[in-house]
């Protein structure tokens, strides 16, 4: 099965059943199979007219009581960013797909990338929290689809699923749970009679139960700061109190949404922070290093925002070098520079001409001198594609 | 929670008049409304409530979905399942509303910047698709929140804050735009002509399909203030009452008569399959193989 295949298979098993979209390479298939699939089991599918349109409908499905889901790539997702922060400011459950392509604007859209990883946390104007998960081959974007939505439900936000186009159309044989045997979390719904409900009331915690439209709660949503009952608020005091915790929201509950995978990481000396796609040349690279004798180890985060810092922290009082490849000009390699502090020495190992990174240039940036960067002697680095899925 | 009372029985076929009770359909405490004394937007919605009345519709059974603008205020005064979106997309909002949840009576309040300018896409294609939902572009010929800039329809000529020297740009016809995109439902109103309005409204819910009401409105503090008009009675007159023949009185003028002037009343209609029915004839197709 393909990588956006098993995504919109994971949507389903997650119990979504309204999908809105609009076409661009490389997430397209998880549209047509949301188009294929959907009417066959009573849900919703529609092809809108633009992103924009995309988001907004799914943000009203989701409101009318579905779970709602978009998929989209680079330009698309730029487009999306006003609706996401309409979903994060009204709280509304919703899952984005962002399967990244190369380059700024229309760039190289049947190239890998993953330069979208400061878009999806900072793509929308304002404060506002962020859930992004970066699963990191076809079985894992089933399972963390399913988690995607469990957390959106749970939290009562967007949450985005951000992979490249290799893990999108990557084929891998997977097998798909059985209906129970994964947790489905639905959000909570009022209990309280109707004329006492309030969309906004966190008396009970951070995150308000959400009614949907047409179950006789009458209530208003809107993307204006609000008050506990949804409607528009000049108060200064409320405003910033509304902001803090959204923000809290996804803070507090860091190592509950937070989640990494480590390979040899006990006694490292050298880290490899990698995810995604290239996360499976690091995997392959540490390995290597091992054979070599030299003590690297992988931390892979799932879930890049919030950003894993607890776990970062730990490397840096760890080892000597953090290494992190990206298939971008550095964007996360900074973060790590700001969670390590200067404890231990940051390295990028970076490129951004659609090819992924190759284990050997992994290794090449530990055991040779300096570090590979795009142009860095492709030719001599080569490695086939296929060994990414080991 | 109020419930309907007595009196808020529909005024139209009773001989003694009993004042209408707005009260059930407004949110305690969200009075009063942002607008300026003399706009049209608070008359257009009492029109609204009492067609909504008049439809026998639970105010459970309504959603209400906005852009932003001042028109697109409207859902926050009211007690329906109300949804204030981003500028331009009411419309898209609205459609996911009701594929998610048929069984609501779906009514858009926008602006004519909000629906024609940055929404103009959305608009086309939801009036294509005819999903049943009533479309209510409050027709004030400039951007009111943002302070009297031009809109689409803002008359060729007139002044705005972003047309110093006289608006160049041709206006767009929403009547003409909708019925051209595909709409079922297409009719315009003024706020002048409250109680045909009212007619038209129920008209349009009772209606299956995409029904567009373009809807005459004055704003006094912008428009009105750029071009001259001295109180928002004059500009009423001039705009909504002069400016406009019903489709009746049309049929008797000249078109050297109907020059410059606005059609009223329902100006078409027609019964092409609605998007939801086809939808589901399409889950019956797919779900019996
Ligand atoms: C994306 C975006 N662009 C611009 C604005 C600023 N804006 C707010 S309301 C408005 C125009 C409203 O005019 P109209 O839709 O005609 O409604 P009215 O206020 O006249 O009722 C604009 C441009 C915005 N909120 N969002
Ligand atoms: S600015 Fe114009 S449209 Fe807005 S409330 Fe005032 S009069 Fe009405």
């Amino acid at each position: 099965m393909q990588g956006n295949e098993a995504c919109a298979e994971g949507a389903f098993y997650a119990g979504c059943r309204f999908f809105a979209g609009y076409p661009i390479t490389p997430s397209t298939e998880v549209m047509e199979i949301a188009a294929a699939r959907l009417p066959k089991m009573g849900g919703v599918f529609i092809q809108m007219e633009d992103e924009i349109a995309s988001i907004s409908a799914i943000i009203g499905g989701s409101l009318g009581g579905q779970k709602s889901m978009t998929a989209t790539s680079g330009p698309g997702f730029s487009l999306m960013q006003e609706g996401l922060g309409f979903a994060c400011m009204a709280e509304v459950p919703c899952v984005i797909v962002n399967v990244m392509r190369s380059g700024p604007s229309t760039g190289f859209p049947t190239g890998p990338s993953q330069s979208d990883v400061m878009q999806a946390r900072w793509g929308t104007h304002g404060d506002h929290p962020a859930i992004v998960l970066t699963p990191a081959s076809v079985q894992e974007l089933f399972y963390e689809t399913v988690r995607a939505f469990n957390l959106s439900e749970q939290y009562r936000m967007p949450v985005i699923l951000l992979y490249d186009e290799i893990v999108g159309h990557m084929r891998e044989a997977i097998t798909i749970p059985a209906p129970g045997e994964v947790e489905v979390i639905d959000r909570a719904r009022p209990s309280c009679a109707p004329h006492e409900y309030k969309p906004y009331d966190t008396y009970h915690g951070d995150v308000a139960p959400l009614a949907a439209y047409g179950d006789g709660y009458r209530f208003h949503v809107t993307g204006l700061y609000h008050g506990a009952d949804g409607f528009p608020t000049n108060n200064t005091k409320l405003i910033e109190e509304t902001g803090q915790r959204l923000l809290r929201k996804v803070d507090n509950n860091r190592d509950k949404i937070c989640k990494n995978e480590e390979l040899y990481l006990d006694d490292a000396e050298i880290g490899i922070f990698a995810y995604g796609v290239s996360a499976k040349s690091a995997k392959f690279a540490v390995k290597e290093l091992r054979k070599k004798g030299i003590k690297a180890g992988l931390l892979r985060p799932m879930t890049i925002w919030p950003f894993p810092e607890n776990a970062v922290e730990e490397l840096s009082k760890q080892v000597k070098t953090i290494i992190v490849p990206e298939m971008n000009l550095g964007q996360i390699v900074y973060e790590v520079e700001r969670v390590a502090q200067g404890r231990c020495e940051v390295k990028g190992v970076l490129r951004a001409d659609t090819e992924p990174i190759k284990p050997a240039q992994i290794i090449e940036s530990i055991t040779g001198n300096g570090f590979f960067t795009a142009s860095s002697k492709m030719s001599e680095l080569m490695v086939d594609r296929d060994m990414l899925d080991g | 929670m109020s419930t309907q009372t007595e009196e808020t029985r529909p005024l139209a076929k009773k001989k003694k008049k009993v004042p209408f009770n707005y009260s059930p359909y407004v949110r305690g405490g969200k009075l009063p409304h942002i607008w300026c004394p003399g706009c049209g937007h608070g008359i257009v919605l009492k029109s609204l409530l009492r067609a909504i009345q008049l439809s026998g519709l639970s105010q459970d059974d309504i959603a209400m979905v906005s852009g932003i603008g001042c028109s697109s205020r409207t859902p926050g005064y009211v007690d329906f399942n109300t949804l204030h979106t981003l500028h331009g997309r009411a419309l898209a909002y609205a459609t996911g509303v009701k594929l998610a949840r048929p069984k609501l009576k779906v009514i858009v309040t926008t602006g004519d910047g909000d629906a024609l300018a940055i929404g103009g896409n959305h608009f086309i294609h939801a009036c294509r698709r005819n999903l049943d939902m009533v479309v209510m572009v409050y027709n004030n010929s400039i951007y009111g929140m943002t302070s009297g800039q031009s809109s689409p329809t803002t008359p060729q000529g007139t002044t705005s804050t972003t047309g110093r020297y006289g608006s160049i740009e041709p206006t767009f016809d929403t009547c003409k735009l909708a019925q051209a995109a595909g709409a079922t439902f297409v009719a315009r109103g003024t706020a002048y002509h409250f109680q045909e309005l009212e007619k038209v409204l129920h008209e349009a819910i009772m209606h299956k399909g995409t029904a567009v009401i373009d809807i005459i409105d004055a704003c006094p503090t912008y428009y009105g203030r750029f071009n001259k008009y001295k109180t928002p009675t004059e500009m009423m007159e001039k705009i909504e009452k002069e400016g406009t023949v019903s489709v009746k009185q049309a049929e008797k003028m000249s078109p050297q008569e109907l020059e410059g002037k606005l059609l009223r009343g329902i100006i078409h209609k027609s019964d092409r399959p609605e998007y939801l029915d086809e939808y589901n004839r399409l889950l019956e197709r797919v779900q019996k193989k």
